[in-house]
C-alpha cells in the first residue's frame, strides 16, 4: 500500500461508501442508547410514584434496551455483508493482516507514534494497523459478544423455544446460569464504553496531528490528506 | 422381576376410593401440564403397572430435601407417591437401620437390575478419596457410583445434587461435585432447589412412574414444566418491575406496599423455578409474597454470587471482591485519565514541533 501511496498525487480518496457510513452512525446511536438504557436496567432509577397501573418506565426503558439491541445486531449483520460487496477498506475491519510481519512492523510504528517516539506518522487511506488491530479486539469481537450475550438474555424473556432461545440459549449453561451471563454483558459494556472512550479520542486527535482527515472521512466518506510528501 | 403390586391395588388397600383416585389422575394431569385428556391414560397406567423400586441415597446434604418431598401439599399427593414409589432404601425414612439397612440396599440392586430409580439428596465429596461422607462405613462416593451402575435413571433432588451447592461453594474444601461429574452414563434428571419444592419432586416422580420415561427436560438437564420460566416470568410484583417501582431499602413505603423487591437483590429475574406458581406450603406464599427478595437457590453456585440483597453479582477474580460496575468505572475511570495525560502531552509536542510543519 506505502508503495501506491508514494505515486500517490491525489489529495482526496473515496474510502468509506455511504451504506458503511450509515451503519457508522447506526452503530454510535445504538451503542449509546444500550448504555443508558442497560445501566439503568442493572441499576435502576429511583422508584415512579402513583399506581403500577400508571406507570411503564422500566418498560420503556427495557423496549428502548432491545429495539437499539436489535437495531445494532441488524446494522451488524449489515455491515458483515457490506464487507463482501463494498470496496476493500469495507474489510478492514474483519479481516486482521495478524500473519504479517511487515504489518506488524507497521503496527510498532504505529505504537511508537502513540509513544511520541516518532516523529511523523505514517499515511493511510484505510485504517492504520494499531487502528485496525483495535477496532477488531475492541469493536467487532466485543460488539459479537455483546450481541451473542444479549440475545441470550433477550431469549429469557420471550421463553424457552424462542428463536432467541433456540439461536443463542446455548450459550447460558455455557457460562454457566443467567447471572454469569447477565454479569459478562454487563462487563461487556464497559468494554466497549472504554473502546468508545479511546475511539473517540483518538479521531479527534489524529484529525488534528496526523496527515489525514478522520471525522470528516466517515461524514463525507473522502480521506483527505494533508500533505503531498511521501507515505 | 419378583412380582410387586399396581399403584392401584396400593391406593385401594390404603382406603382410597376409586373416585378419589381418579380425582387424583386429573389433579396430576393438571400439575404436569398436560391437559384432561391425559386424566384416563395415568389412571390406566396406575392401574396397570407395577410399583417402581426407587433407592433413595443421602450423600452430602442437609435432609431438606426429604423435608420438604414428605410435605408435599396435596395429602393424596403424598399417601400415594410415597406408597406407589416402592421406597426400598432411604436411610432417614426407612425403619430399620445398620447392616439390615445396608444389606436391603444391596437386595434391591441384585433384585431389580436396572428398572430401579436412583434418586440421590447430596452430592459426593471428591477429596481425600471420598472420606469426607462416610455412609455405612464406606465413602459415600463408592455407595453412589455401586447403586448408580445398574439404575434405570438418576434423579438428583435439590441443588447439591443437581450443582454442589452450599459444601460447593468457593473454596469447596471436601471438592464436593454434582452427581453428574461422578455418574457420567445414565440418563439424570435435575430437580434443583434448596430444596426443591414437593409439588415438583412428587410431580416429577408421577411423571416418570406414569410415562415410563423421563420429562422432557432443558439444555441442562431440568424438566421444562417447572423449570421452563423464570421466577421474574410468573411474579405477582412483576407489574412493579414493569413501571419502575420498587423497594429502595426493607421498611419503607414501598416495601409496605409490595413493590418489586429487584433493587434489594432478588434473583426472580434469573432463576429458573416454580416457586411463583406452585408456591410452597399448600400454595400459601413464596419468599417474594412473604417480602424478601428470591436468592436464586435452585441456579448454579447461587452462594457465590455475592449479596443476597445486591443485584449485580460480585466478581472475586479481582482480589478484592467488586461488581460489574465498580470494575467498569475504575477501567473506564483510568482509561479517561489515561486520554487526558495523553492528550496533554500531545499537545505540548505539536506546540514544540509547529516549526516542523510547512
Amino acid at each position: 500500500m506505502s508503495d501506491e501511496l508514494k505515486q500517490r498525487k491525489q489529495t482526496a480518496v473515496y474510502v468509506y461508501e455511504a451504506p458503511l457510513r450509515l451503519w457508522h452512525w447506526v452503530t454510535v446511536f445504538s451503542i449509546v442508547t444500550l448504555c443508558v438504557t442497560g445501566y439503568f436496567i442493572g441499576s435502576p432509577l429511583p422508584s415512579q410514584p402513583g399506581e403500577a397501573i400508571d406507570n411503564y418506565l422500566m418498560g420503556y426503558i427495557r423496549f428502548a434496551h432491545f429495539t437499539a439491541g436489535y437495531i445494532l445486531a441488524i446494522a451488524f449483520i449489515g455491515r458483515i455483508y457490506w464487507a463482501f460487496v463494498g470496496n476493500s477498506h469495507a474489510r478492514e475491519l474483519f479481516l486482521v493482516p495478524l500473519f504479517s510481519g511487515k504489518w506488524w512492523k507497521e503496527v510498532g510504528h504505529e505504537l511508537r507514534w502513540y509513544l511520541f517516539l516518532e516523529k511523523t506518522p505514517r499515511k493511510y487511506i484505510g485504517h492504520n494497523p494499531l487502528g485496525q488491530l483495535a477496532m477488531f479486539f475492541f469493536f467487532v469481537l466485543g460488539n459479537t459478544f455483546m450481541i451473542f450475550t444479549g440475545f441470550a438474555l433477550y431469549g429469557e424473556g420471550l421463553g424457552a423455544g424462542s428463536w432467541a432461545d433456540q439461536w443463542f440459549g446455548w450459550i447460558i449453561p455455557m457460562m454457566g446460569q443467567s447471572q454469569d451471563v447477565h454479569t459478562w454483558h454487563h462487563l461487556g459494556m464497559w468494554y466497549l464504553i472504554t473502546f468508545v472512550m479511546i475511539h473517540v479520542y483518538v479521531a479527534i486527535r489524529e484529525d488534528i496531528m496526523s496527515r489525514q482527515s478522520l471525522i470528516s472521512t466517515m461524514v463525507g466518506g473522502w480521506r483527505m490528506f494533508k500533505d503531498d510528501r511521501p507515505d | 422381576m419378583p412380582q410387586l403390586e399396581t399403584f392401584y391395588e396400593v391406593m385401594r388397600r390404603q382406603g382410597i376410593t376409586r373416585r378419589s383416585f381418579l380425582k387424583y389422575c386429573s389433579l396430576t394431569a393438571a400439575a404436569l401440564g398436560l391437559g384432561p385428556t391425559y386424566a384416563p391414560q395415568i389412571a390406566h397406567a396406575m392401574e396397570t403397572k407395577q410399583r417402581t423400586p426407587v433407592l433413595w441415597l443421602h450423600g452430602l446434604e442437609c435432609t431438606c430435601c426429604s423435608e420438604s418431598f414428605i410435605r408435599s401439599a396435596h395429602p393424596l399427593v403424598k399417601d400415594v407417591v410415597l406408597s406407589m414409589i416402592s421406597l426400598d432404601y432411604d436411610d432417614t425414612l426407612m425403619a430399620s437401620a445398620g447392616h439390615q439397612a445396608e444389606a436391603i440396599l444391596e437386595e434391591t440392586i441384585q433384585k431389580y437390575k436396572g428398572e430401579y430409580i436412583l434418586a440421590v439428596e447430596g452430592n459426593p465429596p471428591l477429596n481425600e478419596d471420598g472420606m469426607f461422607c462416610i455412609v455405612g462405613g464406606k465413602p459415600f462416593l463408592d455407595q453412589l457410583k455401586h447403586a448408580a451402575k445398574d439404575a434405570k435413571a438418576v434423579i438428583a433432588w435439590g441443588s447439591c445434587a443437581s450443582w454442589g451447592c452450599v459444601q460447593a461453594a468457593r473454596p469447596n474444601p471436601t471438592q464436593a461435585v454434582p452427581i453428574h461429574k461422578v455418574i457420567t452414563d445414565k440418563p439424570i434428571i435435575k430437580v434443583p432447589g434448596c430444596p426443591p419444592i414437593a409439588e415438583v419432586m412428587t410431580g416429577v416422580i408421577t411423571y416418570m412412574l406414569t410415562f415410563g420415561k423421563l420429562p422432557e427436560l432443558d439444555r441442562q438437564g431440568r424438566p421444562k414444566m417447572f423449570y421452563g420460566q423464570r421466577i421474574h416470568d410468573k411474579c405477582y410484583r412483576r407489574p412493579h418491575f414493569d413501571a419502575g417501582q420498587f423497594v429502595e431499602e426493607w421498611d419503607d413505603e414501598g416495601a409496605r406496599k409490595g413493590y418489586c423487591l429487584y433493587k434489594v437483590g432478588c434473583k426472580g429475574p434469573t432463576t429458573y423455578n416454580a416457586c411463583s406458581t406452585v408456591r410452597w406450603n399448600e400454595g400459601i406464599s413464596f419468599p417474594i409474597q412473604a417480602g424478601h427478595g428470591c436468592i436464586g437457590c435452585s441456579e448454579d453456585g447461587f452462594w457465590d454470587k455475592g449479596s443476597f440483597y445486591e443485584r449485580l453479582s460480585n466478581i472475586p477474580q479481582f482480589g478484592i471482591e467488586k461488581n460489574a460496575d465498580e470494575i467498569g468505572t475504575a477501567v473506564a475511570g483510568a482509561v479517561g485519565t489515561a486520554i487526558a495525560a495523553h492528550a496533554a502531552v500531545s499537545a505540548v509536542k505539536r506546540a514544540t514541533a509547529k516549526g516542523d510543519q510547512e
